[in-house]
């Protein structure tokens, strides 16, 4: 199989038309709706209970380490992706090859698993608290 | 393949054909979603618009048309669009690489592949893009400057890359079965039956749950749930840009039942495509119709993934977010880690075995089995320990 | 060729949109896109793994990453206005130098001795034979740094007592 740049060109017109179907409801749904304003209704609804100062108050730190968490493992599984790729023609070829490959793979997601089980156990993950 | 301006053009059709199909099928889903809502409540069902209600998703869009478009004071005008527009452009980008087809002999030696782009990345586009979906949802939720859409973006934000995770993970045990990135050489490595789901039932499972968690649907639709968090993240919305939210989730339900159909269920093969290639009466049309046959096919498996979103949407409860995030993280993950394992094991087992992986068919639903009996003795343990603890 | 010029010119507006916005979340989504348009000179270059892994962890994972940090922050209390003129003053010196080295760097580059290679090497194939059989021990450490990165971001997110958020 001979990949080129130019595979990419029918993405170009999927996005064209993904955006001109975008902006055009926007712009319709924004011209045919009645537009009505005052102070109370223009305030955010939060049950009916009039809002008090602004939404951007600091989250709970543990969604911040979900992100991190996240990032980090996400790298990971990007690595294991060329080896995945690879392991079918490993094995078909000879097996002392596929066998260390194996083991290599084996050893990353060791440390891996080590990682996230200090993760568990240092309570990252655990929400009822 | 050099593309010509023919090619091209033919091309560039068939996407605009697939971008009608996509947003048809989706405007669609919504009132099928009613009508088996009905049928599992013993209801009637929307009938009012057109001979059994089938005009219902028009008078849908003309009402989200003509709702006031709402801007809350205290938001950032401009996030505030671009929230709902991420959220579809997102899920309408997905579908570029889901092979629909075989290919299409159009004459003149234009060959047209049924598929928006063939790249070598394949499957890794639709990671890529599934986790561009955050952003949407998050973007929303930050601009509309209200707490209750803040937690509704933030957690819909983490249950997003949290099941993104485990979806990774699940995925590479068929690239080491297929060899291959490209969605064209993982359908074609499954032709003539040898579907991955017969290798790979575990995988498909995590695969189905984590297509669940991301596609925001029941028992995974925390973000939105109504009794904790109002509307969450799109409380504040209305008009087209709800809409955009909500069409945007049926979107995503059929493009993960196509890929889904894609990655486990050989995509666009139907068992006997070679017989239908090869009817004589058909002569030199045979190949096309059996091509469209694909398609057709394609579509059909992901609309029956498109049903169990649904069924399962009016079966089950929800979760609540602690059991969410731990499923996630600590249930799914290290299972498909396991998977990889196991399917990494068998397949050097059945070295040079002229590519049939009886070993793995094995191996794999060994492992389901295994996952079922330690899940279930692991509960029945925490059960008695519960009971122990209460007596 | 054309195609180079749109997109390198689409790469460095909005490069400079990420530093010119006021509004941060403004510069993370022209950072998502600058890097998209990194992405399209990846594919012009046929290196296409390379270029689903910066959609993958760069837009995808990394500034996910900051947008939750700028929405942890309460961002109306600490301006971004409040730089002094030696802070802006250093950074322009900083940055003018920089782009010195680079011109002077890329002055020096002599392009009549660059051999063609071939067009495959960027697939994903070609990548894992290269980073598991020449590359072990960079690999496995790696992880090693994983495991370090995951017990410092735990460390990180220590509660400290007194702490007031949802």
């Amino acid at each position: 199989m001979n990949y080129q740049p130019s595979d990419f060109l029918p993405i170009l017109v999927q996005l064209v038309a993904a955006l001109a179907f975008i902006v055009a409801t926007m712009l319709a749904t924004h011209w045919l709706g009645p537009k009505r304003h005052s102070v109370l209704k223009d305030d955010a609804f939060e049950c009916g209970i009039e809002s008090v100062g602004d939404a951007r108050t600091p989250i709970s730190v543990k969604y911040f380490l979900v992100a991190i968490l996240f990032v980090l493992f996400d790298v990971e599984i990007i690595f294991m992706y060329p080896w995945a790729v690879n392991f079918m023609g490993w094995v078909k070829s000879t097996s002392d090859v596929a066998i260390t490959m194996f083991l290599e793979m084996l050893v990353f997601m060791g440390l891996l698993l080590l990682g996230f089980i200090y993760v568990i156990k240092k309570g990252v993950l655990t929400w009822e608290k | 393949m050099e593309i010509t301006s023919t090619l091209f053009t033919a091309k560039a059709i068939y996407v605009g054909i697939i971008f009608a199909i996509t947003l048809g099928v989706a405007a669609y889903s919504t009132y099928f979603e009613r009508i088996i809502a009905a049928f599992m409540q013993d209801r009637v069902g929307p009938d009012r618009a057109g001979p059994f209600g089938i005009l219902q998703p028009l008078a849908d869009a003309v009402k989200m048309f003509m709702k006031e478009d709402f801007i809350p004071a205290n938001s950032n005008k401009w996030l505030f669009i671009a929230g709902p527009c991420l959220s579809m452009l997102t899920a309408l980008m997905t579908s570029a690489v889901v092979p629909f087809g075989d290919q299409l002999d159009l004459g003149d030696g234009i060959i047209l592949d049924l598929q928006g782009i063939d790249v070598n990345i394949g499957i890794l586009w639709v990671f890529g893009i599934v986790s561009l979906g955050v952003y949407g949802v998050l973007i929303g939720g930050w601009a509309s400057n209200n707490k209750y859409s803040l937690i509704g973006a933030i957690r819909a934000a983490s249950q997003n890359i949290s099941y993104e995770l485990a979806m990774g993970l699940s995925i590479i045990a068929i690239l080491m079965l297929s060899g291959s990135l490209s969605t064209k050489s993982i359908v074609e490595t499954q032709q003539n039956g040898h579907w991955n789901i017969l290798y790979q039932p575990l995988g498909f499972v995590i695969f189905l749950v984590c297509a669940f968690a991301e596609c925001n649907r029941t028992p995974f639709d925390l973000p939105e749930c109504e009794t904790e968090l109002i509307g969450g993240y799109h409380t504040e919305y209305s008009s087209m840009k709800l809409g955009f939210y909500l069409f945007s989730e049926y979107i995503n339900m059929f493009i993960s039942g196509a890929v889904m159909a894609t990655l486990y269920f050989g995509g666009y093969d139907y068992l006997f495509n070679d017989y239908v290639a090869q009817i004589s009466w058909l002569g030199e049309y045979a190949y096309n119709v059996s091509a469209l046959l694909g398609l057709v096919v394609l579509i059909v498996k992901a609309l029956i993934f498109v049903f169990i979103f649904m069924w399962v949407r009016w079966t089950l409860p929800r979760f609540r977010y602690d059991q969410l995030m731990g499923l996630g993280w600590t249930g799914l993950i290290p299972l498909a880690m396991f998977n990889v394992v196991l399917t990494g094991a068998s397949m050097l087992f059945t070295v040079n075995d002229g590519g049939s992986n009886w070993m793995t068919v094995g191996a794999s639903w060994a492992g389901v089995i295994i996952m079922l009996v330690v899940t279930f003795a692991y509960s029945e343990m925490k059960y008695k320990k519960k009971k122990l603890a209460t007596a | 060729m054309n195609f180079w010029y749109f997109l390198t010119a689409l790469t460095l507006l909005s490069a400079s949109m990420v530093i010119l916005s006021k509004n941060p979340i403004h510069s993370v989504l022209y950072l998502v896109f600058t890097f998209f348009c990194i992405s399209g000179h990846y594919v012009l270059l046929n290196a296409q793994f390379l270029m689903a892994v910066n959609i993958v962890v760069y837009a995808g994972a990394i500034m996910v990453l900051f947008l939750f940090v700028i929405m942890m922050m309460d961002l109306s209390k600490n301006s971004p206005d409040s730089k002094s003129t030696l802070t802006k003053l250093a950074g322009a010196i900083l940055g003018g130098t920089l782009l010195v080295i680079l011109i002077a760097a890329s002055r020096k580059v002599d392009l009549k001795d660059v051999k063609p290679i071939d067009a495959q090497t960027g697939m994903v194939e070609g990548l894992g034979q290269i980073l598991y059989r020449d590359y072990v021990l960079p690999f496995e450490l790696v992880s090693i740094l994983f495991f370090v990165a995951m017990v410092g971001a735990v460390m990180l997110g220590k509660r400290e007592a007194g702490e007031r958020n949802f």
